[in-house]
């Protein structure tokens, strides 16, 4: 057998294309597989929760707006973005994310902490026109969420869905998922919401965000997502169990 | 067709390579256009009509416009071209060939249809739903299949260069895009679905593909071009086969470790963002051997380079290859990307790639191949070449210089302290500091569209068989 060298590949393009797979699969291979032993990557955080039916709904209408090309969602540990944003984001804080929203440029400012920080009605106007609140603002208009009727038929198949990729829906809450979304668009004062906090934990926020009582918008469901936003996680008690410890 | 006459004379199958050279070519002019609304859209927010034409929509229909169908049609118009002329047979199964071509254009189709309607995935240029990502799948195997027979069927017994970067190319693309797009439908009737991967996982997996798609679409597929049309327009050898297996195998190598570079200071493990900054630093070496392999090649022949200004198109895109392999190393390092992360120094660094090498080398090979393909013996007009060149060098200088700017200055007022310890700008602040950026940024983009239009009333004028009369030199013999 003649000796091998760079001709031989030259020569049969077969191997010359297994060498090729074998040279790219190296490095994809070493970088993702360990990733996948999620117990050393991702610290387990209290608080974190899958979304509600209608947060859902929102972090549908983020994608599908594209918000991610000009929102990032990932606070970086460095002393301005702390100062600015709040806590650096946690890997707990996305791990139900399918796919993840960190994006890669801000063209506006980060919103993995936004939840709570506006009120749901400067929202609203600031989504209707973003120039009315702040008039150097480059962001487009969303107003026409006010009039779409948010999607929520089909809730239970979209949870189903995420049960099946990981995330931890019960079959109560895909059995419940339209329900719990109209009851969390609806709040407490006209509507029973004790099945959704049952299911969710007493921190969901159930109200009428869009402020049009007749009807549950995809503006409803999208500040719904916005609200809970880095909010899940309790930084300040997670503060007083270390300074506890101490 | 006897295989006696194949034998003797190839009888190349240039029919497809027609209709691949005229996509790319519309689809060039769609993606600049939308480029330059988009970059209008950034300086003047009310050119935002929503819900279809606001920028978080037509900003992957730009992307994708661009990367997708102008240099995807421009590899695919390549690759044939180059694989028959280099294997000397004709391409194989005109059938399938052709179905490469319908259904790449109706996957560019439907992807573009689903960004305006906003169907996404949310993965940047990733972002086509599951039955386009399936659809993809097909026309691709087609084309690996198309690509492989051809060269398998070959008459040298050496298979050139410029293969084994198409040809890794072509396979790597397929591994990540499979990988990148593992999803689950919500309902096999709709459009939605979830991707299987979550999180750090899908982040670290999403820039795994996204980097390498620079890597693999927009740099191995591009350096095959340049190692068939550089030694072509220069009528040199390629300057150095040892350096162009060495930075063959240590480019594709490294390349796919240098995705985590996207994710410094994210919670992604520090020892992937660790390994990610270090092969990115590295990478700069099998780059920087690209464009060597590639200038030096012109060695004893630079004055073939004052004369044509197609290789002039070629050296200035090895030129820009070389910069931005060299920026994007420095941009990798987590002390500087903690600087440029998130800025609009990324999409200048993006750009002087996209722009000036991409662009460049596909012009290039586009002004060598259109005579050819339909049979004319030149351009209609040289001039207008040069023309197209400098018009479209100063709008990625203009480009790319106001990114510099616009990026680093933004970065640095959002980490700038007043005396107090307080942070000095609001977030708004540093918006409004970006505008007159976004407007040179803009301009930069007409010039470069423009560019693109001149080259397309020089191609009809090509195709329509046409001389400039002030360029036909039996005329101004006759003439004199």
């Amino acid at each position: 057998m003649s000796r091998f060298t760079h001709e031989t590949l030259e020569k049969n393009s077969l191997l010359l294309l297994a060498f090729v797979i074998i040279v790219v699969s190296i490095g994809g291979i070493v970088e993702i597989l360990p990733l996948f032993r999620k117990e050393t990557v991702i610290e387990p955080v209290e608080g974190v929760r899958p979304y509600t039916p209608l947060e859902l709904a929102g972090y549908n209408i983020y994608l599908r707006e594209g918000c991610y090309n000009c929102h990032s969602q990932q606070i970086r540990p460095l002393r301005d973005e702390v100062v600015r944003y709040g806590h650096y984001s946690l890997a707990a804080e996305s791990m139900y994310d399918h796919p993840f929203q960190w994006g890669s440029k801000r063209t506006g400012p980060d919103l993995a902490r936004v939840g709570g920080k506006y009120s749901d009605a400067w929202h609203v106007a600031h989504m209707i026109e973003p120039r009315d609140l702040v008039p150097e603002s480059i962001m487009p208009s969303y107003g026409f969420l006010m009039k779409n009727g948010a999607k929520l038929h089909d809730l239970p198949k979209h949870l189903k869905a995420l049960s099946v990729v990981g995330v931890p829906y019960s079959d109560e809450m895909i059995e419940w998922a339209e329900k719990d979304a109209k009851a969390q668009a609806t709040g407490e004062a006209r509507t029973d919401t004790e099945g959704l906090i049952a299911r969710y934990g007493d921190k969901v926020i159930a109200r009428d965000f869009d402020g049009q009582p007749h009807m549950i918008s995809e503006m409803d469901a999208l500040i719904a997502y916005l609200q809970v936003l880095g909010t899940m996680v309790d930084f300040d008690a997670a503060k007083n169990v270390e300074g506890g410890a101490q | 067709m006897t295989s006696d006459t194949v034998k003797t004379s190839p009888n190349y199958n240039y029919d497809v390579v027609r209709l691949f050279t005229l996509a790319t070519i519309f689809w060039g002019v769609v993606g600049f256009l939308a480029g330059v609304f988009i970059a209008l859209q950034m300086a003047f927010p009310d050119l935002n009509i929503e819900p279809y034409l606001n920028f978080g929509r037509l900003r992957p229909l730009h992307t994708s416009a661009v990367i997708f169908a102008f240099g995807g049609n421009a590899l695919f118009a390549t690759s044939y071209y180059v694989v028959q002329r280099t294997c000397g047979v004709r391409l194989w199964n005109d059938g399938m060939a052709m179905f490469t071509f319908w259904g790449y254009q109706a996957f560019i189709v439907i992807a573009a249809l689903g960004y305006v309607t906003g169907v996404t995935q949310g993965k940047e240029y990733a972002e086509p739903e599951w039955y386009a990502d399936l659809w993809l799948t097909i026309v691709w195997v087609c084309y690996l299949l198309v690509y492989l027979v051809t060269v398998i069927k070959r008459r040298e017994k050496h298979l050139y260069v410029a293969n084994w970067f198409y040809l890794a190319f072509i396979i790597t693309v397929a591994v990540l895009h499979l990988g990148n797009n593992i999803s689950l439908p919500v309902d096999f009737t709709g459009a939605k679905s979830y991707s299987v991967a979550a999180g750090v996982q899908s982040a670290m997996i999403q820039w795994w593909y996204g980097h390498n798609a620079v890597g693999f679409f927009l740099t191995a597929g591009f350096l095959g071009m340049m190692y068939y049309f550089v030694p072509k327009e220069a009528q040199r050898p390629v300057y150095s086969y040892r350096l162009s297996i060495v930075h063959f195998w240590s480019l594709i190598f490294i390349y796919i470790w240098a995705g985590p570079h996207h994710l410094h200071y994210t919670a992604l493990p520090d020892w992937a963002q660790t390994l990610g900054m270090t092969f990115s630093i590295m990478l700069w070496m099998p780059s920087w051997g690209g464009m060597i392999n590639g200038v030096m090649t012109l060695s004893g022949a630079w004055h073939r380079l004052r004369e044509s200004p197609v290789l002039q198109f070629m050296i200035i895109a090895v030129a820009f290859y070389g910069m931005s392999t060299f920026e994007g190393p420095l941009m990798s390092i987590r002390a500087v990307n903690s600087l440029s992360h998130y800025t609009d120094w990324t999409i200048g660094h993006v750009h002087s790639g996209a722009l000036g090498w991409v662009g460049f080398i596909s012009f290039g090979a586009l002004y060598y191949l259109v005579p050819r393909l339909w049979g004319r013996e030149k351009l209609y007009s040289t001039k207008l070449v040069s023309l197209h060149l400098w018009i479209a060098t100063i709008g990625i200088v203009c480009y790319i210089a106001a990114m510099w700017v616009s990026g680093i200055m933004q970065g640095l007022m959002w980490r700038s302290y007043d005396d107090m310890g307080f942070l000095s700008y609001s977030f708004v602040e540093t918006v409004m500091a970006m505008k007159p950026f976004y407007i040179i940024r803009a301009l930069g983009g007409v010039l470069y569209l423009s560019g693109a239009l001149i080259m397309v009333y020089n191609f009809w004028r090509t195709i329509r068989g046409d001389v400039n009369p002030k360029e036909d030199t039996q005329l101004q013999g006759a003439a004199a």
